[in-house]
């Protein structure tokens, strides 16, 4: 019965302290997440590496200069807004025979939706996407071309894994992150790999013009 | 009637005892996130440019930051790159990223990125030179610091 007397502790100034270092929190606070754009930068070649011999209609030229205005393929100027399909296009057409895949001979490209023009790329493993920029172009312009590009691929990716495993390339990815277990991991990585093989990342990006 | 009236003598205080609580939740929410800004910017604040093909950078402990930016003093103009708490010239670049993989494991070196941190109103001719000192030492997974968003806001 003792215990019915003992007094509450006064917890009103509980709140100041929980107020207080709640502001110290507020404001150190910074919520961003780095996020980005990735690429992988190609590996430093040896000063007498003689660079292949590629046919100029598997490169799409992109011209960007110190005025930050779009030149694709030596002729056209464009918004960046119409680079994307441009770029698709382009990759997607399969004109012709590509590199060997999987030990198999050179064959045509039997995924592709393009026009299969005589004139544009042979096959996705060959097409090139040539990226000349100006030393003083804004960067804000480089990386408005640069997502454009990866946006080209990240749709052509969705629409074969759409064919082929019912799944978008992205949601793909997201599962990849969600999957719980080494195998479904595997699994996934899989599928993932085999839409880069077939539409793999081909970005150049020569000197830039002085 | 009356039994209502009888009520009407002061009105009662509000109950703060779940006050702290609350506060508590809030607080435990922003300790969880906050992240301690690591480096005082000597150049101002960049404006990153707006992107939709973004990629959250995961392994944070994994990514060395280098910032482009104007520098705070208006008579110097061009772009300035800094790392850690100093501005450096772009030949220095190679030096802070060896100094990053110093201080990693051995093992995790293959998956150290590299972010630029630049405005979107720099030039991209020093953003390439980054890239060439990054290359030349082997840093090969770079990643472009962006927002989400529109990509015609960036010019």
């Amino acid at each position: 019965m003792a215990r019915r007397e003992l007094p509450e502790i006064n917890a009103g100034s509980m709140a100041d302290i929980a107020f207080l270092l709640l502001i110290f929190f507020l404001v150190t606070t910074t919520m961003n997440v780095d996020s980005g754009i990735s690429r992988k930068l190609p590996e430093p070649q040896a000063a007498d590496y003689v660079p292949p011999v590629i046919k100029q209609k598997n490169v799409f030229d992109i011209v960007v200069n110190r005025n930050n205005q779009l030149l694709i393929e030596g002729t056209d100027f464009i918004k960046v807004r119409e680079l994307k399909e441009l770029v698709i296009a382009f990759i997607d057409n399969g004109g012709g025979t590509g590199n060997p895949m999987d030990g198999q001979p050179a064959a045509e490209c039997d995924w592709c939706n393009g026009a299969k023009d005589e004139a544009s790329s042979d096959h996705p493993n060959k097409a090139i996407i040539q990226l000349q920029s100006d030393r003083g172009t804004s960067y804000g312009m480089y990386i408005s071309v640069q997502n454009e590009i990866e946006a080209a691929y990240v749709a052509l990716r969705n629409t074969y894994c759409l064919k082929k495993y019912r799944t978008s390339y992205t949601q793909l990815q997201k599962d990849m992150k969600d999957a719980q277990g080494k195998a479904a991991k595997a699994a996934i990585k899989v599928k993932i790999d085999n839409a880069k093989k077939h539409y793999p990342q081909i970005i150049a990006e020569p000197e830039p013009i002085k | 009637m009356s039994k209502f009236r009888k009520k009407k003598k002061g009105l009662p205080a509000i109950s703060t005892a779940s006050l702290p609580d609350i506060v508590f939740m809030l607080l435990f929410f922003f300790m969880v996130t906050t992240v301690m800004r690591e480096t005082e910017l000597k150049i101002n604040n960049p404006v990153l440019p707006a992107a939709t093909e973004v990629k959250k950078l995961e392994h944070k402990s994994l990514v060395s930051s280098i910032y482009v930016g104007s520098s705070k003093n208006k008579n110097i103009t061009g772009d300035k790159i800094q790392v850690n708490d100093k501005i450096i010239n772009y030949t220095e670049v190679q030096a802070f990223i060896l100094s990053e993989r110093a201080e990693r494991k051995e093992e995790e070196v293959p998956y150290m990125t590299t972010s630029i941190k630049a405005d979107k109103h720099s030039n991209v001719g020093t953003i390439l030179d980054i890239k060439e000192q990054l290359r030349e030492i082997q840093a090969l997974k770079i990643s472009f610091s962006v927002t989400k968003g529109d990509v015609t806001k960036n010019f």
